[in-house]
């Protein structure tokens, strides 16, 4: 198998493409378009070139090659898979004969990143009818040379073929012919019939596992341009303080350290205010250079904040109204007259992506170009904030991007390339700006810590009278908009202001918490938190109803609806209950609900919407109070049809695990201005001893494929928490999570 | 100062400062990244190589402490990833982002090597100090059982 983890660029345009193709002859070139998934994103609304229409392209070649370029960067959720798969799909080719190459980031070719859990869902249509195109003019150049009708020849296994007895013409050697005629119609070029996949759809092993386990493949990390030094940075540990001053001295005199100087970053996309670099022949060398540097730091005014500040105005803002973001009916009277009524309040913390590779970017400045190897989702933004840096005009800097060691949204940002980008333009030389953990851990773009509040009212009859939802938190928004103040909290609630249980009476609320702590999308991003809060009120509102919580989500989503995404686009699908209500039965049959269990267990369930994908999950725990172990978890998917299923099972997975740290690990907690944790010794991972069975059931659906990466996040912290409230029903208290982690005293 | 020790079967001698921990040398001064970086205080064992034969964590080792000893690194375990943990961990699809995988990989071999058959427990044992944030945990164990297997068979 020929993926290239790490390829070259080669190719710009069409006509320059067309003009130094290899002697063989021209390649059959279509160029194409991936849509971006999440428009909000600052990155993209930082920089706005025009937008090329084609910029993901398939080459075929004399050679027999085909290529897929395109520009979407692999962290590990298997694009450098799914995609060639759906390519060779329309093409009647084996997966494993496309080749991949990572796009050159190049201005004229609008180059979208990589987020949202959007790379497939956004790729599906685009990929197929690129496919389905290239097949059409293969079949045409094969017809005009055997002088036969294009309804006679067929497109099979890599070849063109017509008649009896067989003959046949491969695609590189029709390339050349197919390359002068017109490019189809998109949208008229025929797609396969689904009932025809031979490769989407089926469990196809990854492409990248050989060189991910033999040490070969090559991460922004790896990088090692020839004269590469190395450099960390002392960085104020108080959110955006700055250098007062800095004795280099004694940083200098530690063997290998070539230079220290001081840097300065800024702008919206800087996770602080630059620090003091320290240059050295190799890493160690730049570490030690560091530990041995006196700064003097000016803290600056978040030095007062702390996590129990921010508790304190979470407090006080809930004690008021807030700014009104939905309001369908009159929840407050409907709440003044119910008779049962139910109210909690939740709290989640400020959480850090914490990829297992550091964060890292290597860059050459020279006067007229730059070049640079960079792990990251944001290839474009990288390359603008180098240019801007390097005083360059972008299509003089070359983004090489890297395979990432962990995205989770943390390297959608380009912090890290502007300090790289800094140290390189003061050395002169190709340098790689090195995070240590610790660096990694005190300056994130964390998720956003929140705090909630939620009034529910159930009439006579079992059924929700009213919901009501107040919410105080840190937002993202706040973090990245000129208006960031105004921030009307909109999108802190994501689909969670679309609830699929109908009422009457809703009413969401929001008020902005203040923080100086960087926040930005983690893993699901506002869902993680409303996952959790929306999921664990309404398995509260069951419990006061006195039914059972997965019966009662049943009734009260009801007769099949689409609920327009409160909070979306226009062009958002809607939330389609009869699939919430499908993968939340699919999760109760699988998981056995309703089955039985010892005293000291209980099962708990939760059901979400996001990212355009239906998840649930049941979780199974066994409590030894304090402890408690998830004896099984069972998640199941709706992300409409699945390309392949054991990259899917493998997301949904990861998700599980990612979002159980999360819930049974630690806080990032802010003491005087600056983050307690500093490394995977106070701010722990889940390991192999504490990882529970994992069972990933999938829907099986012709619907158009959506996110996969992220959406199973939300489900697992109220599935796992329900499940501990119904393992402790026969104690004389309710044992209710609501805030988390989960502490061992609320166990006690 | 001059070090030698042995390195995937090979004599290797560098001149670095005898306190450089063994990952940075390997990383940095050799260029042979298939060893990574975590975390620096062995709490991840992103860094783990085989130290005569034991699995151990290189970004706190001085080099020092290597002189004269076989060092073993993902790079050496086999010439074309051929060993029985790195096709069961092709056969599983372990890796996702793969960053934590060499280190995986390493702390599985010396766990087969002195436990053929593990049990669950064993595995839970051998393989918890190594993080994986993409949580391919349930893969891993699933492939060093079949790489059990497998070894068992050729035996």
């Amino acid at each position: 198998m020929a993926t290239h983890l790490s390829a070259e660029p080669q190719i710009l345009n069409r006509r320059a493409f067309l003009k130094t193709s290899a002697a063989g002859g021209a390649a059959l070139l279509i160029g194409f378009h991936l849509p971006a998934h999440a428009s909000s994103d600052p990155a993209q609304a930082q920089e706005k070139p025009p937008i090329n229409p084609l910029n993901a392209w398939v080459r075929i070649t004399p050679d027999n090659r085909v290529t897929l370029i395109l520009a979407k960067s692999e962290m590990g959720q298997g694009i450098m898979t799914a995609l060639p798969m759906i390519l060779a799909e329309e093409l009647y080719l084996d997966w494993n004969k496309v080749h991949i190459e990572q796009a050159p980031t190049d201005p004229r070719i609008y180059d979208l990143g990589t987020g949202g859990s959007g790379s497939v869902a956004g790729s599906w249509l685009p990929l197929r009818q690129a496919g389905a195109a290239a097949r059409e003019m293969l079949i045409a150049a094969a017809a005009k040379k055997w002088e036969v009708g294009t309804d006679t020849c067929t497109a099979k296994n890599g070849y063109v073929v017509h008649g009896h007895p067989e003959r046949s013409y491969t695609y590189g050697e029709l390339a050349a012919d197919a390359a002068l005629l017109p490019i189809p119609n998109f949208n008229t070029v025929p797609l396969k019939n689904s009932r025809d996949f031979s490769i989407v759809g089926h469990d196809t092993h990854r492409v990248d596992t050989a060189a991910k386990s033999t040490g070969k493949a090559t991460f922004g990390i790896d990088a090692r341009p020839a004269g590469l030094l190395y450099a960390v940075i002392a960085r104020c540990p108080v959110f955006y303080g700055k250098v007062a001053s800095f004795d280099a001295t004694k940083a200098k005199a530690v063997p290998g350290v070539r230079d220290v100087f001081q840097i300065e970053t800024s702008g919206r996309g800087a996770s602080t205010n630059g620090g003091v670099a320290v240059l050295a022949e190799n890493s160690w060398a730049a570490i030690q250079g560091r530990k041995a540097l006196d700064v003097k730091w000016d803290e600056g005014p978040a030095a007062n904040e702390s996590t129990e500040e921010l508790h304190h105005q979470f407090v006080t803002n809930a004690a008021k109204p807030g700014g009104v973001v939905r309001n369908d009916g009159d929840a407050d009277s409907a709440l003044a007259s119910a008779s049962n009524k139910v109210e909690a309040v939740y709290e989640l913390p400020f959480a850090a992506h914490a990829c297992m590779e550091p964060m890292n970017c290597t860059v050459h400045i020279q006067s007229d170009r730059a070049e640079a190897w960079v792990p990251t989702q944001a290839p474009q933004w990288a390359q603008a904030v180098i240019a801007e840096a390097a005083k360059l005009p972008p299509e003089k800097v070359t983004v090489h991007t890297l395979l990432m060691g962990g995205g989770f949204g943390r390297r959608y940002q380009a912090d890290f390339v502007m300090e790289a980008a800094q140290v390189a333009k003061t050395a002169g030389k190709p340098v790689m700006v090195l995070w240590t953990r610790e660096d990694d851990m005190h300056h994130d773009f964390y998720r956003p810590a929140s705090y909630h509040k939620f009034q529910g009212a159930l009439d006579g009859s079992g059924k929700l009278a009213a919901w009501k939802h107040f919410q105080t938190s840190t937002s993202i928004a706040s973090k990245w908009s000129a208006e960031g103040e105004k921030d009307s909290g909109k999108g802190e609630f994501g689909t969670g202001a679309t609830i699929p249980y109908a009422t009457p009476n809703i009413r969401i609320e929001y008020t902005l918490a203040h923080s100086s702590a960087p926040r930005a999308w983690w893993r699901s991003v506002e869902h993680s938190s409303s996952g959790f809060v929306v999921e664990t009120f309404v398995d509260e509102l069951a419990a006061a109803a006195g039914q059972d919580p997965y019966e009662f989500r049943l009734k009260l989503i009801g007769d099949p609806r689409k609920l327009p995404q409160f909070t979306g686009g226009p062009d958002d699908p809607p939330l389609n209950t009869a699939r919430l209500k499908g993968v939340l039965q699919l999760a109760a049959e699988k998981a056995g609900w309703g089955k039985p269990l010892p005293d000291d267990e209980g099962r708990g369930i939760a059901a979400f919407f996001s990212f355009d994908t239906y998840t649930a999950a049941v979780a199974e725990v066994s409590l030894q109070p304090p402890d408690f172990k998830i004896k099984r978890l069972v998640c199941t998917v709706d992300c409409g049809r699945v390309v392949n299923p054991n990259g899917v099972r493998a997301q949904v997975e990861s998700a599980a695990i990612y979002a159980l740290t999360a819930t049974l690990k630690d806080a990032i907690t802010v003491e005087r201005g600056r983050v307690v944790q500093s490394n995977f010794n106070d701010y722990h991972m889940l390991r192999m001893n504490e990882a529970p069975p994992i069972e990933v059931h999938l829907v099986d659906s012709d619907e158009k494929p959506t996110g996969i990466g992220e959406p199973t996040v939300p489900v697992i912290a109220p599935a796992l928490c329900n499940a501990i409230f119904n393992a402790t029903r026969t104690w004389k208290r309710d044992v209710r999570i609501r805030r988390l982690p989960i502490r061992a005293e609320d166990l006690a | 100062m001059a070090i030698t020790f042995t390195l995937n079967g090979k004599s290797q001698t560098v001149d670095v400062s005898p306190d450089m921990p063994l990952l940075w040398v390997l990383r940095d001064t050799l260029n042979m990244t298939g060893t990574k970086f975590g975390c620096g205080i062995m709490q991840c064992g992103a860094c783990t190589v085989h130290i005569d034969g034991q699995a151990s964590r290189s970004c706190m080792l001085p080099i020092a402490n290597v002189s004269g000893k076989k060092v073993t690194t993902i790079e050496g375990l086999s010439e074309d990833g051929s060993h029985p943990v790195q096709r069961a961990w092709i056969e599983e699809d372990v890796p996702q982002c793969g960053y934590c995988q060499s280190g995986q990989i390493m702390s599985a071999v010396a766990l087969l090597e002195k436990k053929p058959h593990p049990t669950d427990a064993d595995i839970d044992d051998a393989m918890s100090g190594n993080i994986c944030r993409c949580g391919t945990y349930q893969r891993i164990r699933k492939a060093i059982h079949r790489a059990a297997g497998s070894a068992a068979q050729k035996a």
